[in-house]
């Protein structure tokens, strides 16, 4: 029995040396086609392909080679998986899209999406998967922790790096870094300054997840804005990931307190539970959310008139009557057979958004990581793009977009713009 | 040369044997990006699996609350180098980190030792459910700990951010569910490799000196132990606290390979803990050498079928784990391993015979 177990470890571990041995051949081979995409060699081809670039522009035929490689990072299993999985599909679904078009610049864009099963360390992993793959720049991560873990890497290796729906602050800390959806303190401010100036309510009672960094943050910023406000939170409660489940405590404080607006900077599954829970005891005040609440029209054995009357603020809607949401909630029905949320919507944007930015600064495949991570984060502050999240949004060098707040309010089981 | 010495050399010989065959792959960048990434958590999960082996193997009493001394010592790491860089940022990284390490392992042992004193009175079900338990406290403190410090001095609160009534929120360090984002990244192979070495070394030692006889005469058979003579706290005690100490270096590599520290359920809570019994249980239970390599298959495995069936990755992976303990552990396998290495042996030694003659 000893002599055997030495022998299975001496197996196992001239298994690991061949594995890691396998990874490398296999790498070595993926590390020839990168120098030539991304090494010395690149630097006179490079410099060919760019005067050959601008000949076949002049010339007017342009029929370029070579694809695009974006590298996808967000969770598909575990917990947070639902947010990654609408990003990925909502990012594949504008790659046919602009490849079906003909590619951008006559480039066709090519993606490989890794799951980070929302961690930071498997969130490294991922992102040196895609590396390995041959990335040029990334659409990632979905959700912040990860992508602030991602960010530290892209910045060493000066890869563009575009967030969907990574909305913590430090997630564009580095100038490769930018985001698609709103940052939590402008969605905390953005939430207090509506409610202040619609006069929606006179005492506030927030309920939020002090264990989640999107739901703290938010909490943290509304309370800041809602200081030059006429209006008082008279009441702060905090729940946990651990008891989601039960918020009668919270909503009796919140009804003692009698509180005519609560605040929800959560996510919709504890807000359905929410809404259930404060009807049965009685209490209807107005409710108020962010972008965390849409998908509460789709959860299952949930009364979805309680929801009536319900505000939000989100970039979108999957039932919203303007041209460009309904046709992408229509495409991606017929793809997936499943109604987009906002974070599909966000994946969806990120692709076009990097298309923008690649035509503007005219870049092409066979430039080097760290020269398209210049490129194009050069062109980002400069570009405009009309997307299913927002009308017109811009970007700031340090990373955060400029687009207007939706608010949408819930009439007979519909999103209503406001 | 002795028995146990040869057994202990092959061990550490198979770390830095591990570790110069990468640093060849390196060297000649025959290495992937992946598997550069992965190198640092593979001496973290090694580490984490021979320390808790000194708990459920050597000493015999199951804990669940690994990953809390893990938290513990990433966390009050991550906060000393924090420190260090806004207060004294001349100090060079080399002599940070190492200080770093001695605090996250101070700490950890500390917390070892006072969680020993209570639990340790309980066997079995009864600990690991504590011990389970101490671990989820740990992880939701730090989830709602906030604390700064700025020129007023220190500000501190469970409540929320605002609470700590600091003027410049950058200088707030522990940020509650955000954790602690900024650390510097010291960690790196050649250091995970010393570090499991040492860790070796100390677990190695420990189980075959005088102190690690008497904590294996306590896991035979405790009142035999006690009637000898041997002081069954004390021991019971050294071995806990030793293997939460390691916990903490383990974490304070953690806390020192990424720039975010957040307190997870899912790198901090029970899943972490059962994570790490799992690698001691496949590894073999009293076996140093076979829980370090369970380590660093069951960490590479998700990663390398990543390349393979990456959408169907945690179902493999969950199929194979199946597997391997089956193959490892069950009665039935074992014996037909048996028998498949006496045919092999068997028809070796013919053809040897066969090639004299």
């Amino acid at each position: 029995m000893k002599k055997f177990n030495k022998l299975v470890s001496v197996v196992v571990a001239s298994a690991m040396v061949l594995a890691m041995a396998g990874c490398g051949g296999s790498d070595a081979g993926n590390s020839v086609n990168n120098s030539t995409g991304n090494n010395s060699t690149v630097e006179n081809s490079g410099a060919a392909n760019n005067s050959a670039a601008n000949n076949n522009a002049e010339g007017g035929n342009g029929a370029a080679s070579g694809t695009f490689k974006i590298g996808g990072i967000g969770p598909t299993t575990g917990g947070a998986a639902i947010y990654g999985i609408n990003v990925m599909n909502g990012i594949q679904l504008a790659v046919n899209e602009i490849n079906a078009a003909g590619g951008v610049n006559g480039y066709q864009l090519e993606v490989n999406f890794q799951d980070d099963e929302h961690d930071a360390e498997k969130s490294i992993n991922a992102y040196n998967t895609v590396k390995d793959w041959g990335a040029q720049m990334i659409i990632g991560c979905v959700t912040s922790t990860p992508c602030i873990a991602v960010s530290e890497e892209t910045h060493k290796d000066n890869m563009m790096m575009l967030t969907p729906s990574g909305s913590a602050v430090k997630c564009t800390q580095y100038d490769n870094a930018f985001q698609v959806c709103f940052s939590d303190p402008n969605q905390g401010a953005a939430s207090a300054q509506y409610i202040g100036e619609n006069k929606l309510g006179e005492k506030i009672a927030v309920i939020y997840d002090s264990s989640d960094v999107y739901s703290s943050g938010i909490y943290e910023s509304f309370v800041k804005g809602a200081a030059n406000q006429d209006f008082e939170i008279v009441v702060a409660e905090a729940f946990t990931s651990d008891n989601k489940t039960d918020f009668s405590v919270q909503l009796q404080k919140a009804k003692d307190a009698n509180a005519d607006l609560v605040f929800l900077p959560i996510y919709y599954q504890e807000s359905a539970l929410i809404l259930t829970q404060a009807n049965s005891m009685g209490y209807a005040p107005k409710w108020f959310s962010c972008d965390g609440m849409d998908g509460i029209l789709g959860v299952e054995n949930f009364d979805v008139s309680l929801t009536e009357g319900v505000m939000l603020l989100t970039p979108f809607a999957a039932d919203a009557k303007d041209a460009a949401s309904q046709a992408f909630t229509a495409s991606y029905r017929a793809a997936y057979n499943d109604t987009p949320n906002q974070f599909a919507a966000d994946g969806y944007d990120a692709v076009y958004i990097l298309a923008e930015a690649i035509k503007q600064s005219n870049a092409n495949p066979s430039m080097s990581v760290s020269e398209l991570g210049d490129a194009l984060k050069a062109a980002m502050p400069q570009i405009t793009v009309d997307g299913v999240t927002g009308e017109g949004m811009t970007w700031v060098e340090t990373g955060e977009v400029n687009k207007a707040p939706r608010a949408v309010v819930i009439k007979n089981g519909e999103y209503t713009a406001m | 040369m002795k028995k146990t010495v040869r057994s202990n050399l092959i061990t550490m010989g198979l770390v830095v044997a591990a570790y110069i065959i990468v640093q060849i792959l390196i060297g000649t960048g025959n290495i992937s990006s992946l598997m550069k990434g992965l190198l640092v958590p593979l001496c973290i999960y090694a580490i984490l699996a021979v320390s808790l082996n000194l708990t459920v193997g050597i000493l015999g009493e199951l804990s669940l609350g690994h990953a809390g001394f893990m938290c513990i010592g990433a966390f009050s790491s991550a906060f000393f180098s924090k420190c260090m860089n806004m207060f004294v940022p001349g100090m060079p990284g080399g002599l940070r980190f190492f200080l770093a390490i001695l605090i996250g392992a101070a700490a950890a042992g500390i917390f070892g030792i006072l969680i020993g004193i209570p639990v340790l009175r309980l066997k079995g079900d009864y600990l690991a459910i504590v011990t389970l338990a101490f671990g989820e406290i740990i992880k939701n403190l730090i989830n709602i700990l906030y604390l700064g410090i700025d020129e007023n001095g220190v500000h501190f609160s469970f409540k929320s951010s605002l609470d700590l009534h600091m003027e410049d929120s950058d200088k707030i360090i522990i940020n509650g569910a955000m954790g602690i984002t900024g650390t510097p990244n010291n960690s790196n192979f050649t250091i995970g490799v010393i570090l499991l070495l040492i860790t070796l070394f100390i677990v190695l030692n420990l189980v075959h000196s005088r102190d690690g006889r008497a904590i294996m005469a306590i896991r035979d058979n405790t009142i035999a132990a006690e009637s000898v003579g041997i002081p069954v706290t004390k021991y019971k005690m050294m071995a806990f606290s030793i293997s939460a100490a390691l916990a903490g270096v383990a974490g304070v590599l953690y806390a020192h390979n990424l720039s975010t520290l957040t307190a997870l359920p899912k790198n901090f809570g029970y899943n972490m803990s059962i994570m790490i019994l799992v690698f001691v249980v496949l590894g073999g239970m009293g076996n140093i050498r076979g829980s370090m390599i369970a380590a660093v298959v069951l960490t590479l495995l998700p990663e390398l079928l990543r390349g393979v069936v990456s959408d169907y990755r945690m179902l493999i992976y969950a199929i194979i784990l199946i597997v391997m303990m089956l193959f490892n552990w069950a009665p039935a396998c074992i014996e037909w391993r048996k028998k498949i290495t006496a045919t092999v042996k068997s028809k070796l030694s013919k053809n040897k015979t066969a090639k004299e003659v």
